[in-house]
C-alpha cells in the first residue's frame, strides 16, 4: 500500500513548521513520527496534498523539570517517555502508560504531541495526560496559547487545534507521591485496548480517564467525585460510564465495553489507593 | 527528492518520490530483499530495521524521512567476512527460524531489544517482541534464540 502523491517540506522550527502549513491550507497535515498519519495515508483515509515534516525541530524534543509540572517537548518519543528519570519520579503514571504504545517499534517513532493532537479515543497518552490534569501549549500564526485536557478533545479524531497551530509542549502535574494505576485491555499483543483506565489517586483529589469509552478520550468526573465525598471504590467505579459512550465494534459490544469499564475502573483504584 | 542514506555502511544518493516508502527503496532502489513485507500496516514487524541504531517498521516510515540517517538491514548483520551476527547465530544454533518470513525482523527487533536491556528476561524478550509476528507460532525457540544471544 502505498500513500496518494504529495509534496514534502522539512520545517527547521515551530514557527517555519506555522508559516509553511498557513501557506499550504487546508490540505496540508503536520508529519511527527507519522505513526498514526502514515497508515491512514496508506489506506487512503487520508490524502494531503502536503507534509510538513516537523520531526526535525529538535528543540521540541525534551522532558524538564518546571517546578510544580514537567514540560514535556511535544516532539518527544513514546520511548524516551517511558524511558525518562524525571518522570518516572514525578510523573510515573505516564512513563508507565507510554510504554503500553503500540509496541517498541512504534515507541521508536511516535511522539506524545503526534499522538495528542490525531486525537484519537483508542489511544493510551490522551486518556492518561486528561486523567493527569495536563496542559497543552499550542503555537499558531498569532502566538502560543494553553489548552486543558479536558477542553481539547472535541470529537473523533477531532480536537481544538486549528488546522494552522500545532502542539508544542504538554505540562504535566507532578503527581506528588499518588498512587496510580493504568490498566489497558486487549486480546492481542500490540493492540489499541477495548478499554483502558488511567487513574492516580492523592491526598489531594483524584482522576480517571478511560480509553475507548466514547468519541473522545473520557474523563470520569463522577467517580472522583464520589471518591471525594467518601464514597467507597465500588461504589465509585459503578459510576465509571456516567460520562461514557461507548460504541460497539468487532471486539466488544456496548454492554460488554460498560462492564469491563467498571471493572478496570475498580481494580484501577484498588490499585491506586494506597 | 534527493535523499543520501548510509545503509549497511554504504552511503547511497538516490532521487524519490516523497511517498516512496523506506521498504520500498530498501527492496526495490538498493535491491536488498532480505527486508520483507508483511503485512503492511506497522503491526507484524517482518519489515523491521534499523535507523540509526534503534528498530523501526520501515513499511511505517517513508525514505524521506530516513534521509540522512544510518540505516541496518539484515544484509548488514553479518561481519564482512561471512561470520554471522551473534543473533543470527542463536536463531540458527535454537531452530528460532521455521519458514523464515518473520526472521530478518525479529533479528533486527532483538538485537535493538539487546541494546536497550542487555540482560532480558524471558518476560522482557516476549513483551519486547511483542512488534513481531510469526506465524508459524515459533515463538518458543525465538525466545530461546534471543535468551542464548543474551548470554554471549
Amino acid at each position: 500500500m502505498i500513500p496518494a502523491s504529495f509534496d514534502y517540506v522539512r520545517a527547521g522550527s515551530a514557527a517555519e513548521a506555522i508559516s509553511l502549513i498557513g501557506e499550504y491550507g487546508d490540505e496540508a497535515k503536520f508529519l511527527a513520527g507519522g505513526h498514526s498519519l502514515l497508515p491512514m495515508m496508506k489506506l487512503r483515509l487520508a490524502q494531503p496534498t502536503v507534509l510538513v515534516d516537523i520531526a526535525r525541530v529538535t528543540d521540541l524534543s525534551y522532558i524538564r523539570d518546571a517546578g510544580d509540572h514537567i514540560a514535556i517537548g511535544a516532539l518527544t518519543r513514546h520511548m524516551d517517555v517511558e524511558k525518562s528519570p524525571v518522570l518516572a519520579q514525578h510523573v510515573p503514571l505516564l512513563a508507565h502508560a507510554a510504554g503500553y504504545v503500540g509496541d517498541p517499534q512504534v515507541r521508536h517513532r511516535g511522539t506524545i504531541g503526534g499522538t495528542i493532537a490525531h486525537a484519537d479515543p483508542a489511544s493510551d497518552l490522551p486518556a492518561t495526560t486528561l486523567a493527569l490534569g495536563a496542559t497543552y501549549v499550542v503555537q499558531g500564526p498569532n502566538g502560543t496559547r494553553e489548552i486543558k485536557a479536558a477542553d481539547f478533545y472535541k470529537g473523533f479524531l477531532e480536537s481544538d487545534l486549528a488546522a494552522d497551530e500545532m502542539i508544542t509542549e504538554i505540562r504535566v502535574p507532578k503527581m506528588n507521591g499518588a498512587g496510580w494505576s493504568f490498566q489497558k485491555f486487549n486480546r492481542r499483543a500490540q493492540d489499541w485496548a477495548i478499554v483502558g483506565v488511567a487513574a492516580w489517586r492523592g491526598s489531594n483529589g483524584s482522576g480517571v480517564a478511560l480509553v475507548n469509552m466514547g468519541q473522545t478520550p473520557v474523563l470520569a468526573t463522577s467517580v472522583s467525585k464520589a471518591l471525594g465525598g467518601g464514597a467507597s471504590i465500588a461504589d465509585a467505579a459503578a459510576l465509571a460510564v456516567a460520562e461514557a459512550s461507548p460504541s460497539k465494534d468487532n471486539n466488544a459490544s456496548v454492554e460488554y465495553r460498560t462492564h469491563l469499564a467498571k471493572v478496570l475502573v475498580r481494580r484501577a483504584l484498588e490499585e491506586s489507593t494506597k | 527528492m534527493e535523499i543520501r542514506v548510509t545503509v549497511n555502511g554504504k552511503q547511497h544518493v538516490s532521487d524519490v518520490e516523497p511517498r516512496t516508502l523506506l521498504v520500498h527503496y530498501i527492496r526495490e532502489v538498493l535491491e536488498l530483499t532480505g527486508t520483507n513485507v508483511g503485512c503492511d500496516t506497522s503491526s507484524c514487524g517482518a519489515c523491521s530495521v534499523h535507523v540509526d541504531g534503534e528498530a523501526v517498521k520501515s513499511c511505517t516510515v517513508l525514505a524521506v524521512q530516513a534521509d540522512g540517517s544510518s540505516v541496518t538491514t539484515i544484509e548488514g548483520m553479518a561481519a564482512a567476512d561471512g561470520t554471522l551476527h551473534p543473533m543470527q547465530k542463536a536463531f540458527m544454533e535454537n531452530h528460532g527460524l521455521q519458514c523464515g518470513y518473520c526472521t530478518p525482523g525479529k533479528v533486527m527487533a532483538a538485537t535493538s531489544l539487546l541494546k536497550e536491556n542487555p540482560h532480558p528476561t524471558e518476560d522482557d524478550i516476549r513483551i519486547g517482541l511483542e512488534g513481531n509476528l510469526c506465524r508459524c507460532t515459533g515463538y518458543p525457540n525465538i525466545v530461546k534464540s534471543v535468551l542464548a544471544a543474551a548470554g554471549k
